[in-house]
């Protein structure tokens, strides 16, 4: 874009800089062109005034399911790309569980082509770590990454083979990339459906034990000593876990985690009435557990939030609790959800909360972004923290209304989301235009 | 002025959410119904030209039988439909099964399933009344309805009594109903079984727990004993057969130990040599029997109570009752 | 009402030509203590033993869709087999004709008596089916909205009538 574009009056806060003050933002050929108070505007620049809105490096989202190929009917590259834009993100990660897998250059690149014909968010793909993800053989990770990609991961699965994931970890090191892991053991978890506690036993459902999850984190984290390679924990869910990921850390262990904003808000109890959209992988747990989750990702335990965005045609939710697929969307409600939740119930500061949203993901995956010092590239999202709003899913951007927030009032939302400095969501005009 | 008599809304999915009252309204209704089926004429009008669908998902002999006479014996239309999964997946079936019953208008289903909680799942897309017949792990509450006529019966009461659930408690939707059931009349619960057949935060739910068989005869008044499926052996949830029997069977010498007599019950269809020993099956403290006739009694009672009946004329009808 | 009763166990007796084939069935609740009084009497007069038995006819109602919460059941058990018998139906009030139609229906179910009269403690008219009573203790005639209150000692405490305007 060649236009310059000036937030003017809002609040500036940049995590990587440490920076909450009141300040205009410039954004020029695509970057920051510059921060501070007072700033002019170039002839032929944009000028929005931002007054009463905060300004912050766009938010990033380590932990997306776009179902493009194979599924798209629940979601595109495109339709996601779009939800990431109107939920604030500027960058999204692809896990590669499509059909086919995504476990080749060839794959990768198409991920990154419809990222671009779509110019909304990015899309970053992650590739799989084994080919079809059937957990046998390593995917050419060399000729995925330069392809763009920037992880690998067999989610929607564990990693089984303790083997294979020695091997992966060593093997990623030498593209500076993480491996990305779903930890579950299959035979503790196998049929399991929730949680497995007091709720489950009185729904007479299969649970899935905190241990399942909490064996596979301590099994990464010391093959991640082991071979001296990133391992980074998806969708962490119980205290067990958190208390390893904690003792790793202190030990030096290259071990990052992410939790989602589901996990920090809802128990087990979500699933009475044996409502399927609390249907997902790993389950809801206990209260404990969310006290344990909110207090990591407080002091950087768990580096981030990610939703785990998992969309689902709505009638395959429509079915008896064991038989509906696990998953829930999360991009449109994400920072939301957290907001209300988090810094309104005092537990965050917005700061703290903008760092595990934005800087921290950016900074794990070593994505461009997550910053507003001048020079870095432009993404950059105004929030406000004022709007108060009630989740309706017939209004989504994504293909897929599969949430467990339907209904539920939220306070905070993206006004403007900004990709390389243009404009990919704004809902002032998006509120007048048609759908 | 009497108290309204309680009533059952439109499904019977299970005893968790139901109260004492309802509970017993269902019992003292059975009442009657059992000297129907010993007229002649086992028959009365009460639901004539009701449709009632019985909709299992899942083979059953003994409870779809019991099902079916207490609908016939009450003069209602039947149709039995045993949809057994096919290449169809089971939750799309649930889901046009519920759209198909709607649109022919039937008046009453019951349904046994394996998912649990399919019967509020259906309840919630149709407007006739449904019945659950069995839905996954989570209830059995006719079962347990039986099961608490049958007590009450023999002793006379629930509130008080003792009563133990043997056997594979984590896997049954009649130990779950039994539970809410009795502790909701007041009786005293326990479970016994091996750790891994016993439910994750079961002493939560007010329940003693007994690791030994031994300890739960010394223990209680009544012994209910669950059936061991096969299955459970095959999963790894116990060695074997035989070493349950051993070590978790409900036998004459056990039972010789204890001071009182204890009643014993069994949902059926028993593993002889299994769960209990055939001498005790067949033995003098045996109700085993009485809990299959009463089975048809409480059935009706649920079918008379569910069906039909508009509130707004309910004073209407006490008015003409005492033409 | 003894003395209405006392006529009526009389006028049963001359129905029925004695006792040998009698059996009286009382409509729950209270034709039930009105079957078994009338049966005292005949017994203290005839000396001989009058079966006697209660029906609930709660099942056989042909209004069981349009109640409310559904009507509690009462016990219904007869004295052996009625073919052959002549069954006299007692009730406390007889108004449409509905209750009388259902204990027909219920005792058709039961076998086949030689004969069924019907005797009743009120007769209040009103009625909406071809049915009549062969013996009445008293008639009395009232209109829709009227209520006709029978109470009986055993059940309510003292024997009272109350035709309630």
């Amino acid at each position: 874009m060649s236009h310059a574009l000036l937030l003017q009056g809002g609040r500036v806060i940049d995590p990587s800089r440490d920076m909450d003050a009141a300040a205009d933002v410039l954004i020029q050929d695509g970057k920051i062109a510059a921060v501070g108070r007072g700033l002019s505007a170039p002839d032929g620049a944009i000028v929005r005034n931002v007054k009463g809105k905060v300004v912050v490096p766009g938010l990033v989202d380590l932990h997306v399911h776009l179902r493009e190929p194979g599924n798209e009917d629940e979601e595109t590259v495109a339709s996601g790309a779009r939800a990431a834009a109107a939920g604030g993100f500027t960058a999204i990660c692809a896990m590669p569980n499509t059909d086919p897998v995504t476990d080749n250059q060839a794959a990768v690149g198409f991920i990154v082509r419809q990222s671009g014909r779509a110019g909304l968010a990015r899309v970053h793909p992650i590739g799989a770590v084994s080919i079809g993800q059937k957990g046998e053989r390593l995917a050419e990770f060399g000729e995925m990454v330069s392809a763009g990609a920037v992880a690998v991961s067999d989610d929607g699965r564990p990693v089984v083979s303790s083997h294979l994931m020695r091997t992966a970890l060593e093997y990623a090191r030498t593209f500076h990339i993480p491996v990305a892991d779903h930890c579950e053991d299959p035979t503790l978890a196998a049929g399991g459906v929730m949680h497995e506690g007091l709720v489950a036993t009185r729904l007479g459902l299969k649970g899935i034990p905190a241990a399942a999850e909490e064996i596979m984190v301590a099994r990464d984290v010391l093959l991640a000593e082991l071979t001296g390679g990133h391992v980074h924990l998806c969708h962490m869910s119980a205290r067990g876990s958190v208390a390893i990921i904690r003792d790793a850390k202190e030990r030096g262990i290259r071990v990052t985690a992410e939790v989602t904003p589901h996990h920090l808000t809802l128990t087990d109890y979500a699933c009475e009435a044996y409502d399927t959209h609390a249907k997902m992988n790993p389950p809801l747990r206990e209260a404990a557990d969310i006290a344990a989750l909110r207090g990591a990702l407080k002091d950087g335990v768990i580096d981030c939030i990610a939703s785990d965005h998992a969309p689902h045609a709505y009638d395959e939710k429509e079915a008896a609790f064991d038989d509906a697929p696990f998953g829930v969307v999360g991009l449109e409600t994400a920072f939301a959800v957290a907001h209300t939740e988090l810094v309104g119930g005092g537990v965050f500061t917005l700061p703290e909360l903008i760092r595990r949203m934005s800087t921290e993901p950016a900074r794990i995956f070593h994505l461009a972004g997550g910053t507003l010092a001048p020079g870095s590239v432009a993404d950059v999202t105004v929030l406000d923290l004022t709007a108060k709003w009630s989740v309706d899913p017939t209004t989504f951007h994504s293909k897929s209304r599969n949430t467990p927030f339907a209904g539920r009032a939220l306070t905070g939302r993206a006004d403007l989301t900004i990709v390389a400095g243009a404009i990919v969501h704004d809902l002032e005009s998006s509120q007048t235009a048609a759908r | 002025m009497t108290p309204p008599s309680p009533t059952l809304g439109k499904d019977l999915t299970g005893l968790e959410h139901m109260t004492p009252e309802q509970i017993r309204l269902i019992l003292d209704t059975a009442e009657p119904f059992k000297e129907v089926s010993e007229r002649p004429i086992k028959k009365v009008p009460a639901l004539r030209g009701k449709t009632i669908v019985n909709l299992f998902f899942e083979a059953s002999t003994r409870t779809r039988i019991s099902f079916e006479f207490a609908e016939k014996r009450l003069s209602a239309d039947t149709v039995n439909v045993a949809a057994t999964g096919s290449s169809v997946s089971k939750g799309e079936t649930l889901v046009d099964t519920a759209r198909n019953l709607e649109a022919m208008r039937i008046d009453m289903v019951v349904i046994r399933h394996p998912s649990s909680g399919a019967a509020e799942f259906l309840g919630n897309r149709i407007a006739s009344n449904v019945i659950n017949a069995g839905d996954g792990k989570h209830e059995h509450p006719t079962q347990a309805l039986l099961d608490l006529l049958t007590i009450r019966d023999k002793h006379g009461k629930i509130e008080g009594l003792k009563v133990c659930l043997v056997g594979d408690v984590l896997h049954s939707r009649v130990a779950r109903s039994n539970l809410w059931g009795l502790t909701k009349l007041g009786a005293e619960v326990a479970v016994c079984g091996p750790w891994t057949l016993m439910p994750r935060g079961i002493e939560e739910l007010g329940v003693k727990v007994f690791g030994r068989i031994e300890e739960a005869i010394e223990w209680a008044d009544v012994l209910n004993v669950l059936r061991l499926q096969l299955e459970r052996m095959e999963k790894g949830f116990i060695p074997s057969l035989r070493e349950y029997y051993r070590v978790f069977g409900v036998t004459p010498e056990r039972l010789e130990r204890s001071p009182r007599a204890i009643t014993i019950m069994h949902p059926g269809p028993m593993n002889r040599g299994v769960e209990i020993d055939s001498r005790v099956a067949d033995g003098p403290h045996s109700v085993i029997l009485d809990q299959v006739t009463n089975g048809v009694a409480v059935r009706m009672a649920v079918l008379y109570l569910l069906a039909g009946g508009r509130a707004e004329l309910a004073d209407a009808a006490k008015r003409g009752a005492s033409e | 009402m003894s003395r209405a009763l006392q006529r009526m166990a009389v006028e049963i007796l001359e129905l029925a030509h004695g006792t040998s084939d009698l059996v009286l069935i009382g409509i729950q609740r209270r034709g039930v203590e009105l079957a078994e009084r009338i049966a005292k009497l005949i017994e203290k007069e005839e000396g001989a033993d009058v079966p006697r038995g209660a029906l609930d006819i709660t099942l056989y109602r042909d209004d069981l869709e349009t109640v409310g919460p559904k009507p509690v059941i009462g016990e219904t058990h007869l004295p052996g087999d009625l073919t052959g018998k002549h069954a006299v139906i007692v009730d406390d009030v007889l108004y449409t004709g509905r209750t009388v139609r259902a204990a027909l229906d219920e005792l058709a179910d039961f076998g086949r008596p030689k004969r069924i009269s019907l005797c009743v403690l009120v007769d209040r008219g009103g009625r909406e089916l071809p049915i009549q009573a062969d013996i009445v203790g008293k008639s009395v005639k009232t209109g829709p909205g009227e209520r006709v209150d029978v109470q009986v000692e055993e059940l309510d405490g003292r024997d009272q009538v109350d035709v309630i305007r």
